[in-house]
């Protein structure tokens, strides 16, 4: 039977699509002239400009700060909610998933707005700790899906060996359990520490008088028009960006070794 | 359902995620309900007492048009998001496994890149001075004088853009799960090839395609970045009035009554899928 190829050409469209604007803007970091529209030659001129830029230097220390917070109680919060919508089924939990799911879907406007109201209403002043408990409470709900997702392959037969073998439960969760468990956590985190170092909108609302993160400084050199600096900088986060998704991807395999074959 | 008091195990490894997600999700959410009663005062804060006030600001004639432009732009791209994602799930499904896994990266790397320097990267290839204009002119299909950003068909394509990969994912989960024999039944019945397609599976994928529409509607409608950065004064969206009103005029309350028609709106199709889902899960459960 002769199979359509209109599937195989959207594909590649799409992909054409998602790729190019991303394969100009990484082309115009090494472009020597200051305007997009011509070509004056390769130069590192701009990613040597921003080492001298202090303003980023502070950017990315906050942006670090936050973002390695974030992970490490995201992490903490998403496996044990994972743990407890896996082990148990009711109402308690049948409430507890939604308001997991839920912010997986509330767009990020809504989600910044209420989160400021709630620091007025409260008297919180706002800084890298209110941007940490805002990016913490949307990272929760992807590590929690991600563990999830891999508790629900998981092979619950070697956990009863470890029961047959005298393990208690707890035992056996934390000696057999969580180190299989392990890439999948860390993929999670990998996950919540890119959502953090990239998420603009939720931190815009929350941020504070010299909380500035690397997109809030993006966002304002976009707005005043530094667009080659722009330019290397965002291929750089970039750059950060694939090199965790990769990873990412190989902690995923090493978990399921039997999907694709 | 059977009936059981959790246990203290499960309240023990159950509260620290509920309890932040309460304090720090629903609680909020229910505030901005809250907050759209009262007025604002003078310094840019919230003031005492309660008031209607706020609600009735919001028949601003300025209005209508933005919620219309609003919905009309977001039903545009989860159309357009659809009927690209649903061929592209579908090649992906039926690839050589190899290929399967890079098609797959491909579509995740965009789908976890920042939004803010993807809509950039829009910016600077619709630039009056960028090669997307420069080959159009060159094709006549443009000329000097015209513009491709700040305006609305510009959002529309950099919403597309960003969207896109949330409707390709589920579609793609969907697809690898479906029965393809059962399209080559259809075709061997007689079937042309769109009509398998069409009857056999898109009803095939149906909940893929649910998961899609939302994860691609929602967010649309709480657009804002991408009108701010790529639209004009005539593609301002919902968004782009809750942020004014917050950063601009600090009118804190009337900021709020705009975000709580907003999740009034995001709200509804949201709760027919996790119903859909609590049923299913209850299927599985007993």
């Amino acid at each position: 039977m002769k199979r359509s190829r209109i599937p195989l050409f959207t594909t590649i469209a799409v992909l054409v699509f998602f790729y190019l604007p991303i394969f100009v803007l990484i082309l115009h970091s090494f472009n020597a002239s200051r305007f997009s529209g011509s070509w004056e030659g390769f130069s590192l001129h701009w990613y040597m400009r921003l080492f001298t830029e202090r303003e980023i230097w502070h950017a990315l220390r906050n942006t670090l700060i936050v973002a390695a917070s974030t992970t490490v109680v995201s992490v903490i919060l998403g496996t044990t909610a994972a743990f407890a919508l896996h082990r148990y089924s009711g109402r308690l939990q049948r409430g507890h998933y939604t308001l997991i799911y839920t912010p997986l879907v509330v767009p990020d406007i809504l989600m910044g707005m209420s989160l400021l109201l709630f620091f007025v209403a409260i008297g919180m002043s706002l800084g890298l700790f209110t941007i940490f408990l805002a990016h913490t409470s949307f990272c929760v709900s992807y590590v929690a899906m991600v563990v999830l997702a891999r508790l629900q392959d998981f092979d619950f037969s070697v956990i009863e060996a470890a029961r047959d073998l005298g393990a208690n439960w707890w035992t056996a969760a934390w000696r057999v359990l969580l180190p299989l468990l392990a890439p999948g956590i860390a993929a999670g985190g990998l996950l919540a520490f890119t959502l953090s170092i990239d998420d603009f909108v939720i931190t815009f609302f929350v941020t504070g008088p010299g909380a500035t993160t690397l997109p809030i400084q993006i966002y304002s050199m976009i707005k005043h028009g530094a667009p080659p600096l722009i330019n290397a900088l965002s291929t750089i986060l970039l750059l950060v960006t694939f090199i965790i998704i990769w990873l990412v991807q190989q902690l995923s395999e090493s978990g399921r070794k039997d999907e694709h074959v | 359902m059977h009936l059981r008091k959790p246990s203290i195990t499960e309240w023990l490894i159950t509260l620290p995620s509920l309890i932040w997600l309460f304090i720090l999700f629903l609680i909020p959410t229910l505030i901005v309900f809250a907050i759209a009663f009262k007025p604002p005062d003078p310094w840019g804060g919230i003031g005492s007492g309660w008031t209607l006030d706020t609600l009735r600001s919001l028949a601003n004639p300025n209005y209508p048009p933005i919620v219309y432009r609003t919905i009309g732009l977001s039903i545009g791209t989860t159309v357009i998001c659809l009927s690209l994602a649903l061929p592209t799930g579908y090649a992906i499904a039926r690839a050589p496994a190899k290929w399967r896994r890079i098609l797959l990266l491909l579509i995740v790397i965009p789908f976890w890149t920042s939004f803010l320097i993807r809509i950039f990267a829009w910016k600077v290839l619709l630039h009056p001075d960028g090669h997307l204009k420069q080959f159009l002119v060159f094709l006549r299909l443009a000329d000097e004088q015209s513009m491709l950003l700040y305006r609305p068909e510009a959002v529309l394509l950099v919403m597309v853009y960003t969207l896109l990969p949330f409707a390709v994912l589920p579609l793609y989960a969907a697809s690898e799960k479906f029965d393809f024999r059962l399209l080559e039944a259809a075709r061997d019945l007689g079937a042309t090839p769109w009509r398998a397609f069409r009857e056999v599976f898109i009803p095939g994928v149906r909940r893929g395609l649910l998961t899609a529409v939302l994860m691609v509607f929602i967010p649309a409608l709480g657009s804002y970045i991408i009108p701010d950065l790529v639209g004009g004064p005539r593609s301002e969206m919902v968004g782009n009035k809750i942020a004014q009103r917050t950063f601009v005029d600090r009118n804190l309350p009337h900021a709020s009554a705009l975000s709580a028609g907003l999740t009034l709106a995001v709200m509804a199709p949201m709760l027919v899928v996790l119903m859909l889902q609590g049923r299913r899960r209850d299927a599985l459960e007993t």
